[in-house]
């Protein structure tokens, strides 16, 4: 049904990718900006601000915002860049309707048409399926009030259980050990503690390329004299900086975290009153430990053992310390124990609740901290409520002026929806903001399952690889479109300032739900005149939960440069540090030990499938590129996958940098150049994940998923690695060519 | 020495401290008055070995090779010391500049047929504003301030200058060492073993 009406080539050729490479009118047009906005990146986690510089209805360059205390101006490649995304030739400027004649595949149609078909669509399958046989999908690009939107929505216009969001392939097992061990899911820290701190120890997080201006924060610590330690796969650019480097295999995580508790045991660096006052469960990992001897671990790890012992030194002897961990630990099977590793080494020696202590998230996502918290996620309700739970229930049924009973139930995550498709349990989609095609692991599982779709309706910007597959595409709002807020990696609330409005007969992406919920016959909901209004009820359905926003306005949160949650009350100052003189937010205060004991991934080497392979991120893409992939500047500095091989496997596989390989797993197999490198280890290969179709990492990876968050085994997975036909050029760095330089 | 000082401020690089992310070079371009080209080279030392790069603008020196090798006479300091693209009417593309730098930096850009180099962003840095790199720059490899600033919130010891075999090179900008007394950095020195060298322990018994 949802087949992609053309071929890759074609859809290419129509809807892009294609490069914008200049601002409007070009380098030398001499366009002068005739205001600048204050607002934020719309890219990752960090959520940096910046001043779009804004000439009629266009955005036509920036400036740094050195007044906004997270970053002082301080940017990244895709920040600088992240303004040619406007006035893009590839912008989707009217809804879309599938029609295999018409040229391109979709035919231009009226906002009432598509509207009329997405509604009709979706009363046509529950009516016929249930409820729950429509599903929506979601991402944490979006805004707090459009996430808080979506929630609402699906659970109210929808009436479907099945909402999910992408950050389900972002932090969720940090969320979900944090919410067991400490009793809440945010960051333990304001970045302002990492300066503070004696040691920082960064376990799988590419901090460099992935939350770039967090390497300043790392670096201010350094100045004052703190020891960095980093545990990674791959030497990335911070972890060529640092004091002790853990080369470890991926997979082992836990097994490294559980070796460096056993060696703070055996030699009493641990933080017994503390211990004493403010956990439960010590005794248990403790024992849970005993047999994780360095030499087991170094085992497991291939860390040399003296390594291990040295960065439990590190860490157990410091008077301060921060562990920041990311996907690289979290996109795990064992996502969930990994996190409880790492937090056990902060329990244990006393690392929480005071300046420059802590273990926290680095979370990926633009508002993947906020976003999850307004309840668009399958498990909860605004608020970071629990959708099972009948009190959580009962107060956002007050908020929402609906009966208990309306509200779904717990329905499936990202991956179980996309496996319910393909199954034939799940009939109908609606998605914003999620490009699973390139996103989840299994590309060729994933497209399978969309064609299975009776009906799929897409709201995006661009024609998404995923949108590709959709029967109506609305075209929705770019995040300098429209206003609202965000919540970024430090549990700050910060306001978003709408720079420009949709262009052509693309729609704000709240407006598109409101006229979807008012013709489903369910506008009575959906009231809401502004995302103002959003924000209103909003945080008052916040109220009382453990993200608490009740007391932000968003003049307050412009004044004051962002608030941290909780704030429950008008007036509240904000909570920027968590758990402070060791009180957590489990009941009877105390936070909780978990023992933790190593298992294997899901998938480990074998003699048909003897590599690792492990996927990441280069800094001038986002996720899964729809938008960093249709941005010149940043295409050429990174402008395909590159498989990264250690010298002594290319020369066993007689490889060298530029050559062809073909990597297979039992999922899929690729072509790739190879780079050559001494920078990951021998036994594993590298491939940022970027890229769609023949290019896409996820043609290799794993859908295991993680039992407690379901956060799907994107870390690691075995193939086999063999030379193909072919080479090409690989450079080092951006190649700029007299002719590209003529051009410009 | 030359003066470190423009507008009170100076220019230090810290070269360790670079990720390689290019948002100096991204954000290069973007400046009002050389708009769509970029005067920064970020270059990957040597990415088969280490993912160590080095951004490279223009060190300012206090007798510019550029300028000495100009036959035209086209490149000119100004009255802070900051050496300055070439004069348009007088340059004649010859590229000699290209050439001479010991550090790289001037470009020859073929549609205007001149030659351009990095002027530290003189509209911005003249009235104490960053330079746009060192606005930007994620881990501050690149930084713009006052001496008391650097003193105060960064480790490492300043040094001005360079030894390129028999040339020394005195600069404006500062470059971060660890020991001063070491002397002028030289570019042709060994480097000392470090773990970087082999960050796994393939040479030790590792498992």
């Amino acid at each position: 049904m949802a087949k992609p009406p053309l071929t890759e080539e074609e859809l290419i050729a129509r809807y892009g990718p294609h490069l914008n490479e200049t601002p409007p009118g070009g380098w030398n047009a001499g366009v002068e900006a005739d205001r600048e906005v204050n607002t934020h990146c719309c890219f990752c986690g960090q959520q940096c601000g910046i001043r779009l510089k804004v000439k009629d209805n266009e955005v036509v360059g920036f400036e740094p915002w050195y007044e906004f205390p997270f970053n002082e101006g301080k940017l990244c490649p895709k920040g600088v860049k992240r303004y040619l995304q406007g006035g893009h030739p590839d912008r989707l400027l009217e809804p879309l309707e599938r029609d295999g004649a018409a040229p391109g595949g979709f035919r231009t149609v009226s906002w009432d048409h598509a509207l009329d078909r997405v509604v009709a669509e979706i009363r046509r399958i529950q009516r016929t399926h249930g409820n729950d046989s429509f599903a929506m999908l979601s991402g944490v690009s979006l805004t707090n009030e459009k996430s808080y939107l979506v929630g609402k929505f699906a659970r109210l216009g929808l009436q479907t259980a099945n909402l999910d969001y992408n950050g389900r392939l972002c932090m969720v097992s940090a969320g979900v050990a944090n919410k067991k061990a400490l009793g809440m899911d945010r960051a333990a820290n304001p970045w302002s503690d990492i300066p503070l701190a004696d040691v920082v120890f960064v376990a799988g997080a590419n901090v460099a390329e992935c939350a770039p201006i967090t390497t300043s924060y790392i670096w201010r610590a350094r100045d004052r004299g703190a020891k960095l330690i980093v545990a990674d796969p791959r030497v990335t650019p911070l972890a060529r900086t640092a004091d002790l480097f853990l080369g470890l295999r991926p997979g082992t995580d836990s097994a490294l975290m559980t070796t460096i508790l056993h060696v703070l045991v055996a030699n009493d660096w641990l933080d017994h009153g503390f211990i004493d006052d403010h956990t439960v469960g010590f005794d248990e990992a403790a024992a849970a430990v005993a047999d994780c001897t360095p030499e087991w671990g170094s085992g497991i790890t291939g860390v040399p053992a003296d390594r291990i012992v040295e960065a439990a030194r590190l860490w157990g002897t410091s008077a301060t310390g921060i562990l920041l961990h990311a996907r690289g630990i979290e996109h795990h099977t064992k996502g969930v124990e990994n996190v409880l590793s790492c937090i056990n080494l902060g329990l244990a020696t006393g690392k929480y609740g005071k300046p420059g202590c802590g273990v926290s998230t680095i979370t990926g996502q633009g508002n993947g901290q906020g976003g999850r918290e307004q309840g668009h996620k399958c498990d909860q309700l605004p608020g970071n409520r629990d959708i099972t739970n009948p009190e959580h229930r009962a107060a956002v049924a007050e908020v929402w002026g609906c009966d208990v009973e309306e509200i779904p139930g717990k329905g499936l995550s990202a991956e179980e929806i996309v496996e319910a498709i393909h199954a034939g349990e799940v009939k109908g989609l609606l998605s914003i903001c999620f490009n699973p095609v390139v996103s989840l692991p299994d590309t060729a599982f994933t497209a399978e399952a969309l064609d299975r779709l009776e009906f799929y309706g897409v709201i995006d910007f661009f024609l998404s690889e995923s949108a590709q597959h959709a029967d109506v595409v609305l075209p929705g709002s770019l995040h300098e479109e429209d206003e609202g807020t965000s919540t970024s990696v430090e549990g700050r609330a910060i306001k978003i300032n709408a720079a420009i409005d949709p262009p052509g007969n693309a729609r704000r992406d709240w407006e598109i739900l409101l006229e979807i919920a008012r013709r489903l016959g369910r506008g009575s909901y959906f009231e809401f005149g502004s995302t103002h209004e959003i924000f209103d009820e909003m945080r008052a359905a916040s109220r009382g939960g453990t993200a608490d926003y009740y007391g932000m306005t968003w003049e307050r949160i412009e004044a004051e440069h962002g608030i941290f949650w909780p704030c429950p009350t008008e007036g509240h100052p904000g909570t920027p540090r968590l758990y402070e003189g060791g009180v957590f937010a489990h009941p009877d205060g105390k936070a909780r030990f978990h023992s933790v004991r190593y298992r294997p991934p899901a998938e480990v080497v074998d003699d048909e499938y003897p590599i690792w392979l492990t996927t990441g991120r280069v800094v001038s893409q986002y996720l899964s590129g729809t938008q960093t992939r249709r941005i010149g500047p940043l295409v050429e500095q990174y402008p395909e996958p590159l498989c990264e091989i250690h010298p002594r496997l290319a020369t066993r596989l007689g490889v060298e940098t530029g050559d062809i390989v073909r990597v297979t797993s039992r999922r899929g197999s690729m072509t790739l150049p190879a780079r050559v490198v001494e920078s990951i280890r021998p036994d594993t290969v590298f491939i940022p994940y970027h890229w769609p179709g023949r290019q896409a990492a996820n043609q290799l990876t794993n859908r295991a998923l993680d039992p407690m968050s379901k956060i799907p085994e994107s870390k690691v997975s075995a193939v086999r690695v063999e030379k193909a036909e072919g080479h090409v050029e690989v450079a080092d760095r951006r190649v700029t060519t007299l002719e590209k330089l003529g051009r410009r | 020495m030359a003066n470190p000082l423009i507008a009170g401020k100076m220019f230090v690089i810290d070269q360790s401290r670079c990720i390689g992310c290019e948002a100096c070079v991204q954000a290069c371009e973007e400046c009002g008055t050389h708009r769509g080209q970029s005067l920064i080279h970020l270059e990957f030392i040597d990415r088969g070995a280490t993912t160590q790069t080095a951004p490279m603008v223009c060190m300012h020196c206090e007798d510019p090779t550029c300028a000495e090798v100009c036959p035209a006479d086209a490149i000119k300091q100004n009255e802070d010391g900051v050496v300055q693209s070439a004069l348009k009417p007088r340059c004649i593309g010859c590229s000699n500049c290209v050439l001479a730098c010991p550090f790289g930096v001037p470009k020859y850009f073929a549609l205007p047929d001149q030659m351009m180099k990095c002027d530290m962003c003189y509209d911005r840095s003249s009235v104490g504003l960053k330079p746009m790199c060192a606005s930007v720059c994620p881990s501050q490899a690149l930084w713009f301030g006052t001496p008391e600033e650097f003193d105060a919130t960064r480790r490492g010891e300043l040094v001005f200058e360079f030894r390129f075999g028999n040339q020394l090179v005195p600069t404006k900008l500062a470059t971060v060492v660890d020991h001063r007394d070491d002397g002028p950095i030289d570019v042709l020195a060994e480097a000392p073993k470090r773990w970087q060298d082999d960050p796994f322990g393939l040479e030790e018994d590792a498992p």
